[in-house]
């Protein structure tokens, strides 16, 4: 089944595409990431243009994170007072991330430094949730008990000044430490079209030390917002958000994400943890073999 | 059939009275192509007859090369290099007449028919292209980037090459046939045909063009992509949280 893609200028199946969207769909649902980090490398492979794949797989997480978000607020999963100083945060960092991106495009490294940057950050993210994960499936293994989660801040975050209370995290911190946090995601969801989800996470729980409990629900919010607004600032900036395309990815992952909730509720969360590092280790490691690799293209057309 | 025979003989005492070299009557199957959803790509058939004077074809070989141009356009080429360990964009050229898309196919391989002058003048096969490249000075750089434009084209479907491929009947009708890839640029492209004979082309035609363009629903999103980038940005956000909300709808009840 054969579909012309009008922003992007291609004819692809619409069945690899729905698949590929189901498969990143069940790991969102899975893990409450919103699944751009994959989404958008698989697209560039499939032959997509980067920009093109960037710009649709933010309005596709966009769809993924939505009705998880819902989910997370009828459990009261969701700290919206946090959420909003996070996407206060992103939307600046989506502006700044469209002037980042018109200033790389121009200089032609736009391709480059967004394969480090998904090296640098899977590769450390990925690493530290490996051992973490792998430490506390040892320590289940081995019957001792689970070693408490220091819920602590970082110390860089206590220091910073006029502290906020955010109760449903039960936390006593500035408010300017989630909103660097939340411009920081907002320029990675512009670039790399990714929510931000596996940054998100790591820096709630182990920079700022929210409560687990509001963790995903909170991370999803910021992800919703964000992405609706890198979507925005792509079609008005870099007109590369290919409406057919987002819609068939989103018929896979939305379906997905479900799918993966689901299953996500019979597994251990440390197994889970574990099984999404692994992934977003194998992503980085594609990545920087990539860098390294004589790439199948030496030249590239732009045109002026 | 009918009508192409009456021109035919309509043509030919005009031909025939006016001058000495033959004349070319060259069509092709689609005017207009028009990209749709299920748009894969085309294939476009350029055929015609060759009129000759007072009706007899001279003795030897006659040759036909046919060329699809596409509009032409400035492009920067960027050579990635590895530096650091790392392959990255490194040198760049720019080239100020690229044609969009390029397909010449030919009775027989090009080097056989036309002399390097020939081809030279009217831009007849890959290598001859005028590309205008501006920037390097050095001449084996220069060639370097020209080749990669040309190859990265080629592997693209955009630029192609075909000797053998031209039926010629009776040495009077023609016949090829180009494919076009569904990733093929919109525009006004343009047919020629050119009559080759003893290295040198005796008559050519570009009066023919073809427009490629997309329609109904393909086009209403690029120009909204476009024009209406607020409205457009607002609809993907729209279309996106519906749909997402939905399937957690749908699901909740299964």
């Amino acid at each position: 089944m054969d579909i012309y893609l009008p922003i992007a200028n291609v004819s692809v199946n619409a069945l690899v595409i729905i698949l590929l969207g189901g498969g990143v769909g069940v790991l969102s649902g899975m893990f409450g990431v919103g699944g751009g980090f994959l989404t958008t490398p698989l697209l560039i492979f499939y032959g997509i243009p980067p920009a093109v794949a960037a710009a649709s797989a933010s309005t596709q997480v966009t769809g993924a994170s939505v009705s998880g978000v819902f989910a997370h607020m009828k459990r009261g999963g969701v700290d919206f007072q946090m959420g909003a100083v996070l996407v206060f945060g992103g939307i600046f960092g989506t502006a700044a991330g469209a002037a980042i991106f018109e200033i790389l495009e121009s200089l032609g490294q736009i391709d480059t430094v967004i394969n480090i940057l998904y090296v640098i950050m899977l590769g450390s993210i990925g690493g530290m949730m490996a051992k973490e994960s792998l430490a506390s499936v040892r320590a289940t293994r081995a019957g001792t008990p689970v070693p408490a989660a220091k819920r602590r801040h970082h110390p860089l975050v206590a220091n910073l000044p006029m502290r906020w209370r955010f109760y449903r995290s039960g936390l006593y911190i500035s408010p300017l430490a989630p909103l660097i946090l939340g411009f920081i995601t907002g320029i990675m969801t512009m670039l790399l079209g990714v929510g931000g989800g596996f940054i998100m996470v790591p820096a709630m729980l182990y920079l700022l030390g929210m409560g687990a409990q509001v963790v995903v629900g909170t991370s999803l919010f910021q992800i919703l917002f964000v992405t609706m607004a890198s979507t925005m600032m792509h079609s008005l900036t870099t007109k590369a958000v290919d409406i057919v395309l987002a819609v068939f990815l989103l018929i896979g992952s939305v379906t997905g994400a479900q799918i993966g909730a689901r299953l996500a509720q019979r597994m251990r969360p440390e197994y889970l943890r574990l099984f999404l590092a692994v992934i977003v280790l194998l992503v980085a490691i594609r990545m920087a073999l990539g860098l390294g690799w004589r790439p199948d293209e030496i030249y590239t057309l732009q045109a002026l | 059939m009918i009508r192409w025979l009456a021109l035919f003989l309509f043509l030919l005492p005009v031909a025939a009275g006016a001058q000495n070299v033959p004349k070319l009557v060259p069509d092709v199957s689609q005017r207009e192509i028009n990209i749709q959803s299920g748009f894969t790509g085309a294939e476009m058939l350029l055929f015609g007859a060759i009129i000759y004077p007072r009706g007899v074809a001279p003795e030897g070989q006659v040759d036909v090369a046919v060329v699809l141009r596409g509009p032409t356009r400035a492009v920067t080429l960027r050579e990635k290099q590895k530096i650091a360990g790392i392959w990255i964009n490194a040198d760049s050229t720019d080239f100020r007449s690229v044609p969009a898309y390029y397909a010449i196919a030919s009775s027989r391989p090009l080097r056989d028919i036309v002399d390097s002058k020939t081809a030279a003048i009217y831009e007849l096969g890959l290598e001859r292209l005028q590309l205008s490249p501006s920037g390097e000075v050095d001449a084996a750089e220069q060639k370097r980037f020209v080749d990669g434009l040309v190859d990265l084209n080629r592997r693209n479907g955009l630029f192609r090459q075909e000797a053998g491929t031209v039926e010629i009947t009776d040495q009077v009708l023609y016949r090829a046939r180009l494919n076009i890839p569904s990733s093929v640029p919109v525009g006004t492209y343009t047919a020629e045909t050119l009559l080759i004979r003893n290295g040198r082309v005796i008559v050519a035609d570009d009066n023919v063009q073809v427009r490629i363009r997309k329609t109904g629903f393909e086009q209403v999103v690029t120009v909204m992509a476009q024009d209406y980038a607020l409205f457009y940005g607002a609809m993907a956000v729209l279309v996106s949280l519906l749909l997402g909300w939905f399937a957690g709808y749908v699901f909740q009840r299964l």
